[in-house]
C-alpha cells in the first residue's frame, strides 16, 4: 500500500482556504495557506466542534467561524488564551498535487 | 539682606516669573500692582468661559491663598501712575513705594480703530475678564452681535456668543479669515465650519461707522451697507501698553525695547510678556512669553540666561474647528507645496517645503499631528527620504512605523513636549518618577499640558512609555495586532494612496503578519470593495463563512437559508416553490422572520447550491440575510388596502429593496417604510425608516432595536418618491464612505452628527454625486450572488470520499 493518498489539484482547495474530505470516521478539513503550504486538520474546534474548513485561514491559523478560537495548522493546538489541540494528520503538495498519509486512515480505523 | 520687588501688572507672564522667584526661594520681598481687580489667571481660557464651557473659578491660576503664602503684597484694582527712576518709587492710589528692581508686565491693550461712535456704550473690546463678563451679560438679552476682526481672538469672541445665543457676525477687512496664520484654502475651510454655526462672515468688509444714540445700533460698512447690532466687539489686534514706561523716559519703540535678559534700558527695570520688544520682535503667544518669564527669574537670581525668540505655532481653541498652523507659508521663489485635500470631511493639509526642509504647515480638520509637523519645522529636518508619505504624518514614516509610542520613547530628553510652559520630556519622566504617576499629578506638579492643553495626549504618551503597562492610554484602537493603525488611518490610507488590493495595504500600511488575520481581513475586504467597486475584486476567503456561503452558519455546522421576498411581499407559487424545497431537502425548521420572510434552517452545506437552483427556478434570489449590507425593506400595506395609508407604502418598500440590494455596508442594514404615522412596519426602529404622510415622506435614520433600542431622528421630508429613493441612495453611500466596519448607522451618526449628515444630503449636487457613486458600486453588486455560486456546486462538496478506500 502506497505511504500517501493522492487527493486533487492543489488549486482544489482555494489559498487562504479549506475543503472537506469524507472518511469512515467523520471529516478532514484540508487547509491551503496563502503560500501554498497544505496541512490536514480534524474538522471539529475543540471548543464546540465548529467546523474549522469554514473559517478565515490567516498565516499557518485558522479561526473557528462559531466563536473564534484560533488553531495553529501546524500542530493544531488553540492559540491564545484558549486551551485545547485538533488532531492532524500528514500532508503534502507534490507535482501540484495533494497528498495525504495514508497511514492515518487505518490508525483512526484503530482508534 | 532682602531686596524689594515691585511688579506692575499681574498677568501670566510676571505670575510665571514669581513662580520660578518662589519656588527658588530666591528671597525677594514682592509687591504686586493690578490695574484688574483681581490676581493673575489663565488668559487663554477666557474663550471657554465666553462659550460657557468654564467658569472664572477654573481658569485662576494664583488664588489669594498663593499670594498669602508667598508673602506677596498685593495691591488689586490700583492703576500705577507714576515711576520715578531716580529715587526708584513707584506712586499709586495706595501710596509711593520704593523698589530695588521693578518689573512691568502691563501687557497690551486692545487696538480700538478711530471710527466714529467707537466710545458708544454696547462697544466692547475683548481682552480680559471684565470684557468677557461684559459679552456674557449683552449676549442674555440675545440679539444681534457684530464682530469687528476676523483673527484668532475675534473669531474665538464670535464663537463664544454664538454659542450663548447671539446672532454673530464676523467683519474681517482682508480676503480671508486668519490670514497671518491661514491660507485661502484653510480659511476657506474656517469660514464654511463657522457659517454652519450660523456664525456669518464677511469678507473685505472695512467699518465706517458706529451708529447709535444712547447705545449702540447698527455698523455702517463702506459701500454703505448697514448692519443691525445690540453688541459690537472690536478683536482687531492688540498693541502693547507702554505708557507707563515712557512717561518713565524708559526707551520705547511699540514695545518697551529689552535685551535678551529681558533689561530695560534702566538696567534695574526689567519687562517682560506682550509689553515689550526684542529686536523689533513683538510677543503675543503665551510660550515665548513663558521662556522670558524664566530668563528673567534667572537673571534676577544673577544666573546668566539668554532669551532666545524661537518658531510658533497657533491653534483656535473654537470646538469642532480644528485647525493648525506653523512657520511661513505664505509662496515664493523656491518653495514647493504638498497638498492634502478631504474635501467630503473637510480636511486640508498644506507643508511648504524649501531647500528639503518644511518651512510652513497649514491644517485644518484633523490636526492630531501637528506636533510633529511642528517638530519638523522647528528642528529643521531634511525630509527628502519621508517626502512621499510626509503629509500623512508620522503613522506613515518608514522605520517604526505607525507607533506612536515609539516615537515617543525615541524622542530626546530635551525634547519639548509642552510648548506653552516649554515642559521637556525629561521633566515629565522625572516627575512620573517622582511619583506622578497620572496626567493629573504631572500637570499639577510640572504644568505640562496645565495651559492650552493640546498636548495631553503626547503627556500621556510619555507616561505610557514611561510606566508601560501600569499606565493604559485612553487611545483610539488599532484594528488588531497586525497593525498599530486604525480603521480611520487605514481607510485614509487606501483613499489616498489608491491602494486597490489587500497586499498594497498590507505593504503600505506596515502590516506586521503575512497575511493579515481574522480580525482585520473583513473590514479591508469591505474597505476595499467599498472604495474601488469597478479595480478590487471581493476576496471571499476574507469573508466570515456566512458572506463567503451566502447563507447563516448554526451552531451545528448546518446552514440557514432566506429567500429574497421583495417589500415582504409574497405569491402563491413562491410559498409552493419553497415549501417543495423543504421537503425535498429535509429542512428540520421553517420559521417566519422579523424581517417579513421565510428561513428554512438546517440545510446541509453541500445541500446549498442545490435548493438555490430550485429556490432560483421559482424566481426567488438571495435575502442576503446573512451580509453586512442591505437586509431588508420592512413594510405595512399602505393605500392598497388600509384605511389609513397615505401614500403606497409597499410599492415604495420594494422599489427601494430593489435598488439597494446586494450592496455591501459597514454593517447590517434594515430599513422600514411605513404607510402612516402609525407605523405598523415600525419604522421609526430602523437604521433607516420612511413615515408617508399625507405632505410626502419622513425620511429618518439611526434606529435599532437589538443590543441598543434607539428611535430614528428625522433626517429630512421630501415630497416624491424619486427623491426618497435619491435621499436613501445618498447617506448609504454616505455610510458606506465614511463609518467603520461593523458600526450601525446609529453609532456612526454619534461620531459624525446628524447636522453633518443633513448638510451633505441637503447639498443637490454632493448628493448627486453620492448617487452616482452608489449607482457604479451597485453596477457590480446588484447580482444575485445565489445563482452565480449554483455554476460552482462542486467546490460545496467535499474534496474527496475516503470511505469506501478504507472500507478496503
Amino acid at each position: 500500500m502506497n505511504d500517501w493518498i493522492d487527493i486533487a489539484p492543489v488549486e482544489a482547495v482555494p489559498q487562504r482556504g479549506a475543503r472537506l474530505i469524507k472518511t469512515v470516521h467523520g471529516c478532514v478539513a484540508v487547509f491551503r495557506t496563502a503560500t501554498d503550504e497544505v496541512f490536514a486538520l480534524d474538522n471539529a474546534c475543540p471548543h464546540k466542534n465548529g467546523p474549522l474548513a469554514e473559517g478565515i485561514v490567516h498565516g499557518a491559523s485558522v479561526t473557528c467561524p462559531l466563536h473564534n478560537w484560533v488553531i495553529s495548522l501546524e500542530t493544531g493546538v488553540v492559540q491564545g488564551q484558549d486551551e485545547g489541540q485538533v488532531a492532524t494528520y500528514p500532508a503534502k503538495v507534490s507535482d501540484g498535487r495533494i497528498y495525504l498519509g495514508a497511514a492515518f486512515l487505518t490508525r483512526r480505523a484503530v482508534a | 539682606m532682602t531686596q524689594k520687588l515691585v511688579v506692575i501688572g499681574a498677568g501670566m507672564a510676571s505670575g510665571r516669573v514669581l513662580e520660578h522667584l518662589f519656588e527658588n526661594e530666591s528671597g525677594f520681598e514682592v509687591t504686586l500692582f493690578n490695574a484688574e481687580a483681581r490676581g493673575n489667571y489663565n488668559r487663554i481660557m477666557l474663550s471657554p468661559v465666553l462659550s460657557g464651557e468654564k467658569t472664572y473659578e477654573d481658569i485662576v491660576t494664583h488664588d489669594a491663598d498663593w499670594y498669602d503664602t508667598n508673602g506677596v503684597t498685593c495691591h488689586f484694582g490700583t492703576h500705577v501712575t507714576a515711576i520715578d527712576r531716580v529715587a526708584k518709587t513707584v506712586t499709586s492710589k495706595a501710596g509711593t513705594i520704593a523698589y530695588d528692581k521693578l518689573l512691568i508686565a502691563t501687557g497690551s491693550a486692545p487696538f480700538i480703530i478711530p471710527v466714529p461712535g467707537r466710545d458708544l456704550p454696547g462697544v466692547i473690546t475683548y481682552r480680559d475678564l471684565d470684557d468677557t463678563n461684559a459679552m456674557i451679560d449683552a449676549s442674555k438679552a440675545g440679539g444681534k452681535a457684530v464682530v469687528i476682526g476676523g483673527g484668532l481672538l475675534g473669531l474665538e469672541a464670535a464663537a463664544g456668543l454664538a454659542e450663548r445665543g447671539m446672532d454673530v457676525t464676523v467683519l474681517h477687512l482682508m480676503d480671508h479669515l486668519m490670514e497671518r496664520q491661514l491660507d485661502e484654502a484653510a480659511g476657506f475651510l474656517l469660514r464654511r465650519d463657522l457659517e454652519k454655526r450660523g456664525i456669518a462672515v464677511k469678507c473685505r468688509a472695512s467699518t465706517r461707522a458706529i451708529v447709535g444714540k444712547d447705545r449702540v445700533e447698527a455698523v455702517l460698512l463702506e459701500g454703505d451697507e448697514t448692519l443691525e447690532a445690540d453688541l459690537v466687539v472690536m478683536a482687531v489686534g492688540i498693541r502693547p501698553e507702554t505708557r507707563l514706561a515712557t512717561d518713565a523716559g524708559l526707551s520705547v519703540a511699540r514695545g518697551i525695547e529689552v535685551n535678551t535678559q529681558m533689561q530695560t534700558s534702566d538696567p534695574d527695570i526689567f519687562a517682560v510678556g506682550e509689553c515689550v520688544e526684542l529686536d523689533g520682535q513683538l510677543f503675543g503667544l503665551v510660550a515665548p512669553l513663558y521662556d522670558q518669564a524664566k530668563v528673567l527669574a534667572q537673571t534676577l537670581m544673577d544666573s546668566p540666561a539668554v532669551f532666545t525668540p524661537k518658531e510658533l505655532s497657533t491653534k483656535l481653541k473654537v470646538t469642532g474647528c480644528d485647525l493648525f498652523s506653523a512657520g511661513d507659508f505664505a509662496e515664493a521663489e523656491g518653495r514647493e507645496d504638498i497638498v492634502f485635500r478631504d474635501p467630503a470631511r473637510g480636511v486640508y493639509r498644506r507643508l511648504v517645503l524649501e531647500d528639503d526642509t518644511i518651512v510652513g504647515a497649514v491644517m485644518y480638520g484633523d490636526t492630531t499631528d501637528s506636533n510633529w509637523f511642528f517638530g519638523l519645522i522647528r528642528d529643521k529636518t531634511e525630509i527628502t527620504d519621508m517626502r512621499e508619505t510626509l503629509i500623512f504624518g508620522p503613522a506613515f514614516q518608514g522605520g517604526a512605523p505607525s507607533d506612536p509610542l515609539s516615537a515617543v520613547a525615541a524622542l530626546p530628553r530635551d525634547a519639548e513636549i509642552c510648548g506653552c510652559n516649554g515642559i521637556c520630556k525629561g521633566q515629565i519622566e522625572d516627575a512620573i518618577t517622582a511619583g506622578a504617576t497620572d496626567l493629573g499629578a504631572v500637570r499639577t506638579t510640572t504644568k505640562a499640558s496645565g495651559s492650552c492643553g493640546t498636548c495631553t495626549g503626547l503627556v500621556e504618551q510619555v507616561l505610557a512609555v514611561t510606566l508601560g503597562d501600569d499606565f493604559v492610554i485612553p487611545a483610539a484602537q488599532s484594528i488588531c495586532t497586525c497593525t498599530d493603525m486604525t480603521h480611520e488611518d487605514v481607510r485614509r490610507m487606501i483613499k489616498s494612496q489608491e491602494l486597490k488590493s489587500m497586499p498594497a495595504v498590507w505593504q503600505a500600511c506596515g502590516w506586521k503578519t503575512s497575511c493579515g488575520c481574522h480580525i482585520c481581513r473583513p473590514p479591508l475586504n469591505y474597505y476595499l470593495l467599498a472604495d474601488w467597486p469597478l479595480e478590487y475584486q471581493d476576496d471571499p476567503q476574507s469573508r466570515f463563512i456566512n458572506e463567503r456561503k451566502h447563507a447563516n452558519i448554526q451552531k451545528d455546522g448546518t446552514f440557514s437559508v432566506v429567500p429574497r421576498m421583495w417589500g415582504g411581499i409574497t405569491t402563491p407559487d413562491e410559498l409552493r416553490a419553497i415549501a417543495d424545497a423543504a421537503d425535498k431537502f429535509a429542512v428540520p425548521t421553517v420559521k417566519v422572520t422579523g424581517g417579513q420572510r421565510i428561513d428554512l434552517l438546517g440545510v446541509k452545506g453541500e445541500d446549498l447550491p442545490a435548493i438555490w437552483r430550485d429556490l432560483n427556478d421559482a424566481g426567488m434570489v438571495s435575502g442576503h440575510a446573512y451580509s453586512k449590507g442591505l437586509r431588508t425593506v420592512k413594510t405595512c400595506v399602505g393605500t392598497d388596502h388600509c384605511r389609513f395609508g397615505t401614500q403606497d407604502s409597499t410599492g415604495l418598500g420594494i422599489k427601494l429593496e430593489k435598488t439597494l440590494w446586494g450592496s455591501w455596508t459597514p454593517h447590517k442594514l434594515k430599513l422600514g417604510v411605513s404607510g402612516c404615522p402609525r407605523n405598523c412596519a415600525e419604522a421609526t426602529c430602523k437604521d433607516i425608516g420612511v413615515v408617508c404622510v399625507d405632505s410626502g415622506y419622513q425620511i429618518s435614520i439611526g434606529g435599532a432595536a437589538g443590543m441598543d433600542v434607539r428611535e430614528t431622528e428625522i433626517l429630512c421630508q421630501v415630497p416624491t418618491e424619486g427623491e426618497v429613493i435619491d435621499v436613501i441612495k445618498c447617506v448609504t453611500q454616505l455610510y458606506r464612505e465614511n463609518a467603520k466596519y461593523l458600526e450601525r448607522i446609529y453609532k456612526w451618526m454619534a461620531k459624525v452628527g446628524l447636522e453633518w449628515i443633513q448638510e451633505q444630503v441637503a447639498d443637490l449636487e454632493n448628493r448627486a454625486t453620492l448617487v452616482a457613486r452608489f449607482e457604479v458600486s451597485q453596477s457590480v453588486y446588484r447580482k444575485d450572488p445565489w445563482a452565480q455560486h449554483v455554476g460552482r456546486a462542486e467546490t460545496y462538496q467535499p474534496l474527496a470520499d475516503l470511505t469506501l478506500e478504507a472500507a478496503e
